[in-house]
C-alpha cells in the first residue's frame, strides 16, 4: 500500500515537471516578447550610432530621422586616411595601452587574489578593505598629486606611466573577483601539487591560473575596458603630440566648439567600439560563471 | 623576524607588487590631496615647472570644508547635490537589480536563443562609456533626437530632456540604468544558476506556489551575490562621473557631488584643486560611513562578510 502511494507521487512528480518544461504558448510567447522588446532596447543606442556613422554631418540632424540619408562609407575612409587626424597611430597607442593594463593588472591582481585566497598573513585584512577604500574616491581629481609622482618617476607622457594608473583602478575589483574565483578551487589540488614538487608559484601557475579561466577572462575584460575608454586620465598623461593620443582623446577633435561633426564623431565611435565589442565576443560564454563565483565569495 | 619572513614570504612575494602600485600610486596621492584640502591651491598658485614657478599657495585650515558645509550655491550646494545623489544612487541601483534580476530570471529559464539573448543584452557593458554617452546624448537631442521624434509621431508630450530642469536627472538616470543593467544581470544570472535544483522540487513537492519559490528559494540563494553586487553597484553609481559629465554637461540640475568635483577640476582658467580635493574626501566620508552601516546591517543578519 504505501508502495503504491509513494510511485504514485512519483509520477505525479514526473507529470508536473513535464508540465513546467512544456510552458504554455501563451507564456512562451511573452517570454520571448520580453526578451526581444529588452534586446532591442539593449542594442538600438549602439545601432542608431551605426545609422548615423553612414550619414554626412548635415544629414545626421533633420528634423526627421531616417535609416538612410546619402548613406555611404565616407566619414570611414576620411577618418581611416587620416584626414581628421593620426587615427592609425591613436589606435594603436589604444591597443598597446589596453592591452599592457590587461596583461599587468591581471597578473598582479592574480597573485595578489590567490595569497589572499590560500595563505593567512598579518595584513590581509587590511589589504582586502583598502582594495574597497580604493573604489570610493573619485581618483581623477587626484590628477595633479599623480602627475607630480608620475614626473618624480619619470614616466610622464609615457605609455607605461598611463598603464601603471589604469592598473590601480582595475586591480581592486580584480582582485577581489579573482579571490573568489580562486575560493572555489579547491585546496587538495594545492596539496597534490606541493606532494609532486611544485613550489607555492608552480602550483599557482601551472595548476590554479589554468583552472581559473572564467575568472581570467571576466577580470581581463574589465581591465581592457577600463583602460579602451578611459578619457580624463589620457588627456593629462599622454603627451599633446598628435601621434601619442589614445583613440579616447584624440576623438575630441569631433567635438568642437559651435558645430559636432556628428556623421564623423558616430563613425569614429563605431571603430573605437569594435574591439571592445571583439573582446566581449571572445569572453562572454566565460562571464555568467567568473563573475558568479567571484561575487558569491567575494 | 626570521622565523616572520621565512613563514609568510611566498604570501608577501604574492601581494607586493599590488601594495607597491596600490602604495605608491594611490595612497601618496591621496595623502597629498587631503592636505590639498587645507589649502587654497588652484591652477595660479600651484608649483609650474614649465614656467619654472615656485608653489605659492597658503594653509587655509578648515576654510574648505566650512565654505563647502554651509551650503553655498557657490560652492555646489552641497547639501542639496547630497540630496540629489542619494535619489540618483538609489533610483539607479534599484532600477538596475529590479531589471537585472528580472532577466535574469527569464534568462535562466529553457528558452530557445538564450545564448543569442545574452549576448544582446549584455552588450551596453560592452561599449566604451564615453560611445554610449554620445550615443543617448544624440537620441536625447530636444529637436532631432529621435526619442522626441518617436513621442511626436505618437502625439505625446516631447520634454526638452537635456534642459534646466528635472528631466535632466531622469536623462541620465536612464542612460545609466541601460548602461548598468548588463552588470548586475550577468552576476545575479550567475547567482541563480548556482542554487541547487532539488531545492525547487522539494518546494514544489511541498506545494509551494511559484511566488513562494521565489520569496523562500531565489531570494535566500541569491543573497550573498545581491550583498556584494549591491555595495559595489551603489559605490559604482555613487562616483559615477562620466555619465553625467558626458551627457549632460555641466547642468545643475543633473549635478551630483562627484560632476561637481569634477567641475571645479576642469572649469576653466581657476582650476580650483582646493575644492575639487574637498569634495574628494567628503565623497569618501559618506561611502564609509555608508559601508560601515551596511556590514553591520549585515552581520546583525547572520552574514559574515
Amino acid at each position: 500500500m504505501t508502495l503504491d502511494a509513494s510511485s504514485l507521487q512519483v509520477v505525479q512528480a514526473q507529470d508536473r515537471r513535464l508540465r513546467r518544461a512544456h510552458r504554455s504558448t501563451g507564456a512562451s510567447v511573452a517570454l520571448h516578447a520580453t526578451l526581444i522588446v529588452a534586446s532591442i532596447i539593449s542594442v538600438f543606442p549602439i545601432f542608431w550610432v551605426f545609422v548615423t556613422s553612414l550619414k554626412p554631418d548635415a544629414r545626421a540632424v533633420e528634423p526627421t530621422p531616417k535609416l538612410v540619408n546619402e548613406s555611404s562609407l565616407d566619414n570611414y575612409t576620411r577618418i581611416l586616411a587620416g584626414e581628421k587626424g593620426d587615427f592609425l597611430a591613436w589606435f594603436g597607442n589604444s591597443v598597446l595601452i589596453a592591452l599592457m593594463t590587461t596583461v599587468l593588472g591581471v597578473f598582479i591582481s592574480a597573485t595578489a587574489g590567490y595569497a589572499a585566497s590560500r595563505f593567512r598573513f598579518p595584513g590581509k585584512r587590511g589589504l582586502m578593505m583598502s582594495f574597497l577604500l580604493v573604489q570610493m574616491f573619485p581618483f581623477a581629481v587626484l590628477i595633479v598629486p599623480l602627475y607630480n609622482i608620475l614626473i618624480a618617476l619619470g614616466l610622464n607622457g609615457t605609455s607605461i606611466g598611463l598603464v601603471l594608473v589604469y592598473c590601480t583602478t582595475a586591480v581592486p575589483f580584480c582582485t577581489y573577483m579573482l579571490k573568489g574565483y580562486f575560493d572555489t578551487v579547491p585546496a587538495d589540488i594545492d596539496e597534490a601539487g606541493r606532494v609532486d614538487g611544485l613550489s607555492p608559484f608552480g602550483v599557482f601557475w601551472r595548476l590554479i591560473l589554468p583552472l581559473a579561466k572564467p575568472g581570467l577572462a571576466v577580470t581581463s575584460f574589465y581591465a581592457f575596458l577600463t583602460a579602451w575608454g578611459e578619457v580624463a586620465f589620457a588627456s593629462a598623461f599622454l603627451s599633446a603630440a598628435d601621434e601619442s593620443k589614445t583613440l579616447a582623446v584624440g576623438l575630441q577633435v569631433f567635438v568642437q566648439q559651435n558645430r559636432t561633426e556628428w556623421g564623423h564623431l558616430a563613425a569614429a565611435s563605431i571603430l573605437v567600439a569594435i574591439p571592445a565589442i571583439i573582446v566581449f565576443y571572445l569572453v562572454q560564454r566565460f562571464l555568467v560563471q567568473g563573475l558568479a563565483s567571484g561575487a558569491v565569495k567575494g | 623576524m626570521r622565523r616572520f619572513l621565512d613563514r609568510y614570504w611566498y604570501a608577501y612575494a604574492m601581494v607586493l607588487p599590488v601594495v607597491v602600485v596600490i602604495a605608491v600610486l594611490v595612497l601618496y596621492p591621496l595623502a597629498q590631496g587631503v592636505f590639498f584640502t587645507f589649502t587654497n591651491i588652484n591652477e595660479g598658485n600651484i608649483a609650474n615647472p614649465v614656467l619654472d614657478r615656485p608653489a605659492s599657495y597658503d594653509v587655509v585650515g578648515f576654510k574648505n570644508y566650512l565654505n563647502i558645509l554651509s551650503g553655498g550655491e557657490s560652492y555646489g550646494a552641497f547639501w542639496d547635490t547630497l540630496v540629489r545623489t542619494l535619489i540618483w544612487t538609489f533610483a539607479c541601483v534599484f532600477l538596475h537589480y529590479v531589471v537585472g534580476l528580472g532577466l535574469a530570471l527569464l534568462l535562466n529559464r529553457q528558452v530557445r536563443g538564450r545564448s543569442f539573448y545574452r549576448v544582446l543584452l549584455i552588450l551596453p557593458w560592452a561599449v566604451p562609456a564615453f560611445i554610449s554617452a554620445f550615443a543617448w546624448k544624440y537620441m536625447f537631442n530636444a529637436q532631432y533626437g529621435i526619442i522626441n521624434q518617436a513621442l511626436r509621431a505618437f502625439g505625446l508630450p516631447d520634454p526638452v530632456w537635456l534642459g534646466q530642469n528635472n528631466w535632466a536627472l531622469v536623462s541620465v538616470i536612464i542612460v545609466n540604468v541601460w548602461l548598468g543593467v548588463p552588470f548586475m544581470m550577468v552576476a545575479l544570472l550567475g547567482g541563480l544558476q548556482s542554487i541547487p535544483g532539488d531545492l525547487y522540487e522539494a518546494a514544489e513537492m511541498d506545494g509551494a506556489t511559484p511566488w513562494q519559490r521565489f520569496r523562500h528559494v531565489t531570494l535566500p540563494g541569491l543573497r550573498s551575490v545581491s550583498s556584494t553586487v549591491i555595495l559595489l553597484g551603489i559605490i559604482w553609481t555613487f562616483n559615477m562621473f562620466p555619465v553625467i559629465y558626458l551627457v549632460a554637461g555641466p547642468n545643475p540640475n543633473a549635478r551630483i557631488l562627484v560632476t561637481y568635483a569634477f567641475e571645479r577640476f576642469f572649469s576653466g582658467a581657476s582650476r580650483d584643486y582646493a575644492i575639487a580635493s574637498t569634495y574628494g574626501v567628503l565623497i569618501l566620508s559618506v561611502l564609509l560611513v555608508f559601508a560601515t552601516i551596511y556590514r553591520r546591517a549585515l552581520r546583525k543578519q547572520g552574514e559574515v562578510w
